[in-house]
C-alpha cells in the first residue's frame, strides 16, 4: 500500500466516520433523554436517503404519505388523551401540533416537488419531512410507554424496527437509490486528493455538532434536556414534561438521522432496508462512548469508518465481520474499566 | 377565604402496601403548616401525592381546584412546588444552570422577571452566587440544601412544600433556613413544612399534624402541639407535664385531644 493509497481510505474512513457519529450522537441523545434505545434509527437515515432520491427523480417521495398517516394517528391519539382527561378545550391545539404541521409539511412537500426544484431545496425539503418522522414515532410508540423499563423499550424499539422497514417497503419500493455527489471538485493538498464532496460531509457533520454543542449549553430547552437526562424526577420538579423532553429528544434524533441520510446518498447505494446495518455502525460508536458520552461516541464512530475503509481494501468481503467483531474487545475493556455507580443523590 | 390547599381523606400506596392512610389536611393561605412525625410515618409520601409524583386515592384541592387530573408539571404551573428528601438537583449542571431551570416554566413562557427572582435567590443566598459556575454535584451539603430551596424560589411558588429543609445541616445553617421560611410567608409564599427538627418546626409554623405510622395523631396550632406533654415527650426530647404515670395512652384522634391525656417517657 502507497501513500495515496493510504490517504484515500483515511479520507473515505472519515467521511463514513462523520456520517456515523452524527448517528451516534443521536442514539447517545435519544438513549439518555428517554432511556430508549433507538433501534429504527436506521429507518430515519434510509428515509432520508430515499426522500432526496425521489425529489431527485422529480416525483413527490413515499415519505409524504407515511407523514401524513403518522399525523392522523397521532392527531387520533391526542383527542383521545385530551377526552380521557377531561380537558376538550385543548383538543383544537393539540390537533394543530400533531396533525396541522406535518400535514402542511406534506402538502408543502407534494407540491413543491418537481423537475425543477434546486437540490438545496430538495434537500431542506427532505430534513422538513423526515424530521417530523421524529417526532410522531415518539408519540405514537414511545410516549405512552414513558414509564417502562429499558428492556421493555428496547423491546418495542425492535417491533418498530420492523413495522418502520415494513412500510418503507411500501412507500418506497424496493429499488435501491444512490443521490448525486454535492461537488466533483477535487483538489491537491500536498500531493494527496482531497474531494469537495468529503470535505461537504466532514463539514457538514462538523458544523452540525457545534450546533449541537451550542443548543446543550447556552439554551433553555437544551438545559432541559440534559436536566431530563441526569435527573427525571428532578426535571419534573421543575416543570420540564417528559413527554415535551421526548418529543424535542426524536426531533432531533430525525434530524441527525434524515441528515445522515442526506450525507450518505451519495457514498453508497440505499436500500428501504439498507438503514439498519448503517445505523448499527453508529451504535458501535456509540456503545464505545458507553452510550452516554457524546464525544467518546463521535470518536468511537471515526474509529468504525476508518476500520472499515481499511478493511474493505484489505478483505472486502468480510468488511461488516470486521467492523462488528470489533465491537467485542470494546465491550470487554468496557466492561472491565466501568464502575457501576449507586445512584448518586 | 379558602384553603390554598385541602388534603382529604387521602390513601397512599406502594403496590399493596398503605404508607398513607386516611390523611386530611389543610394550609390557608399565607400560613405555615407543619408536619412532624418519626421516620417511616409517611411523610415524604404525603408531599410526594400532593405533588402529583404519586398516585393516590382521596381529594387534593389546590387553590380551589381539584387536581387529580393535572400533572406534575402543570402543578408546577401553578405555583406548587416541592423541594424534596433527595432534593434532585441536576449533580453535572452548574448553579447558575440549575437556577434557571427551576423557572423553566417562566422563562419559556416569556416571563422577563425570572432575572429579578434570580437576583433575590442570590442575595438571599449569597454563596450560591459565589458558586455559580460551579457543579452542583460537587456542592456541599448545606450548599446543595441553599440551591434545592433557590431553585424552587425560582420557580415563584405559591405554596411551597418542603421536605427537611434542615436535614443535616449545621445548628447555624439551621437557623438561617428557618428564617428563609418566615421570610418566605412575609413574603406571601404559604409553607408546608416536614420536619424532623420538630422544635424548631413548631416554633416558626402556626399549625402542625402529627403523622404516625401513616395515619395523623394530632393536630392543632402549633403552640398547643408543642405544650401537648406527649408530643413534647415524643419530638421535642423533654418533659413538660409532670410524670403521671398510667394516664392516657398513647396520641389521641385528631379534634379530640385532652390536654392531660399523656404518659410521660422518661427522657434524658
Ligand atoms: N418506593 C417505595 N416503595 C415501597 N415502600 C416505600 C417506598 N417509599 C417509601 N416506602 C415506605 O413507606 C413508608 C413511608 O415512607 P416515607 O418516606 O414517606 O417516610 P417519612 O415519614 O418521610 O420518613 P423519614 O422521616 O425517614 O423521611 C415507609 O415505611 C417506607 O419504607
Ligand atoms: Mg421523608
Amino acid at each position: 500500500m502507497d501513500l495515496s493509497i493510504l490517504a484515500l481510505l483515511t479520507q473515505d474512513g472519515i467521511t463514513n466516520g462523520a456520517v456515523y457519529a452524527l448517528l451516534a450522537l443521536a442514539l447517545v441523545l435519544v438513549f439518555a433523554v428517554t432511556r430508549v434505545i433507538w433501534v429504527p434509527a436506521g429507518e430515519f437515515v434510509a428515509f432520508g436517503t430515499l426522500t432526496l432520491a425521489g425529489f431527485q427523480l422529480g416525483r413527490p417521495p413515499g415519505t409524504i404519505s407515511l407523514l401524513v398517516g403518522m399525523a392522523l394517528v397521532a392527531g387520533a391519539m391526542e383527542v383521545v388523551a385530551c377526552v380521557r382527561r377531561g380537558e376538550p378545550a385543548r383538543i383544537p391545539r393539540q390537533l394543530a401540533f400533531w396533525t396541522g404541521i406535518p400535514v402542511v409539511l406534506a402538502a408543502a412537500g407534494a407540491w413543491l416537488a418537481g423537475p425543477e426544484l434546486p437540490f438545496w431545496a430538495q434537500i431542506l425539503l427532505t430534513l422538513a419531512l423526515v424530521t417530523p418522522l421524529g417526532t410522531l414515532l415518539y408519540r405514537i410508540a414511545y410516549q405512552p410507554l414513558a414509564e417502562a423499563s429499558v428492556l421493555v423499550l428496547l423491546i418495542v424499539s425492535v417491533a418498530v424496527h420492523f413495522a418502520l422497514t415494513g412500510l418503507g417497503l411500501y412507500f418506497f419500493g424496493a429499488e435501491g437509490s444512490r443521490t448525486p455527489p454535492f461537488s466533483s471538485l477535487t483538489f491537491t493538498v500536498g500531493g494527496v486528493n482531497v474531494s469537495m464532496q468529503s470535505l461537504l460531509v466532514v463539514g457538514t457533520s462538523i458544523a452540525l455538532i457545534g450546533a449541537l454543542y451550542l443548543f446543550f449549553g447556552r439554551t433553555l430547552y437544551g438545559k432541559a434536556l440534559r436536566a431530563t437526562a441526569l435527573n427525571r424526577v428532578g426535571a419534573r420538579l421543575v416543570g420540564v414534561s417528559p413527554n415535551l423532553a421526548g418529543a424535542l429528544t426524536f426531533t432531533l434524533g430525525g434530524l441527525l438521522c434524515a441528515f445522515s441520510g442526506v450525507l450518505i446518498g451519495p457514498i453508497s447505494t440505499v436500500y428501504y432496508d439498507s438503514g439498519f446495518l448503517v445505523s448499527l455502525k453508529g451504535f458501535v460508536g456509540a456503545i464505545i462512548g458507553g452510550l452516554v458520552s457524546y464525544p467518546l461516541a463521535a470518536a468511537g464512530a471515526l474509529l468504525v469508518g476508518l476500520i472499515e475503509a481499511f478493511a474493505s481494501f484489505w478483505a472486502s468481503g468480510f468488511k461488516e465481520v470486521i467492523v462488528f467483531t470489533l465491537i467485542i474487545p470494546v465491550l470487554l475493556w468496557r466492561s472491565l474499566t466501568t464502575h457501576h455507580h449507586e445512584e448518586d443523590e | 377565604m379558602t384553603d390554598l390547599l385541602e388534603v382529604r381523606n387521602l390513601h397512599v400506596a406502594y403496590g399493596k402496601v398503605e404508607a398513607v392512610h386516611e390523611v386530611s389536611l389543610r394550609v390557608g393561605s399565607g400560613r405555615i403548616v407543619t408536619v412532624i412525625g418519626p421516620n417511616g410515618a409517611g411523610k415524604t409520601t404525603l408531599l410526594g401525592a400532593i405533588m402529583g409524583l404519586l398516585p393516590a386515592r382521596g381529594e387534593i384541592r389546590y387553590a380551589g381546584h381539584a387536581t387529580a387530573a393535572t400533572s406534575v408539571e402543570q402543578r408546577v404551573g401553578r405555583g406548587l412546588i416541592l423541594v424534596p428528601e433527595r432534593r434532585e438537583l441536576f449533580a453535572a449542571m452548574s448553579v447558575a444552570d440549575n437556577l434557571e431551570l427551576g423557572a423553566f416554566q417562566r422563562v419559556r413562557s416569556g416571563d422577563r422577571s425570572w432575572r429579578a427572582t434570580l437576583d433575590e435567590v442570590y442575595a438571599r443566598f449569597p454563596r450560591l452566587r459565589e458558586r455559580r459556575a460551579q457543579l452542583a454535584g460537587t456542592l456541599s451539603g448545606g450548599e446543595r440544601q441553599m440551591l434545592a430551596m433557590g431553585r424552587a424560589l425560582m420557580g415563584k411558588p405559591r405554596l411551597l412544600l418542603l421536605d427537611e429543609p434542615s436535614l443535616g445541616l449545621a445548628p447555624l445553617i439551621v437557623r438561617e433556613i428557618f428564617s428563609i421560611i418566615e421570610s418566605l410567608r412575609a413574603s406571601g409564599v404559604s409553607i408546608l413544612l416536614v420536619e424532623q427538627n420538630a422544635r424548631a418546626a413548631l416554633q416558626v409554623s402556626d399549625y402542625g399534624y402529627v403523622l404516625e405510622t401513616g395515619e395523623l395523631a394530632v393536630e392543632g396550632p402549633s403552640a398547643e402541639l408543642a405544650a401537648n406533654p406527649r408530643v413534647a415527650a415524643t419530638y421535642l426530647g423533654h418533659a413538660t407535664a409532670p410524670l403521671s404515670p398510667g394516664a392516657g395512652q398513647g396520641l389521641s384522634v385528631p379534634g379530640r385531644t385532652p390536654a392531660g391525656a399523656t404518659r410521660v417517657r422518661s427522657t434524658r
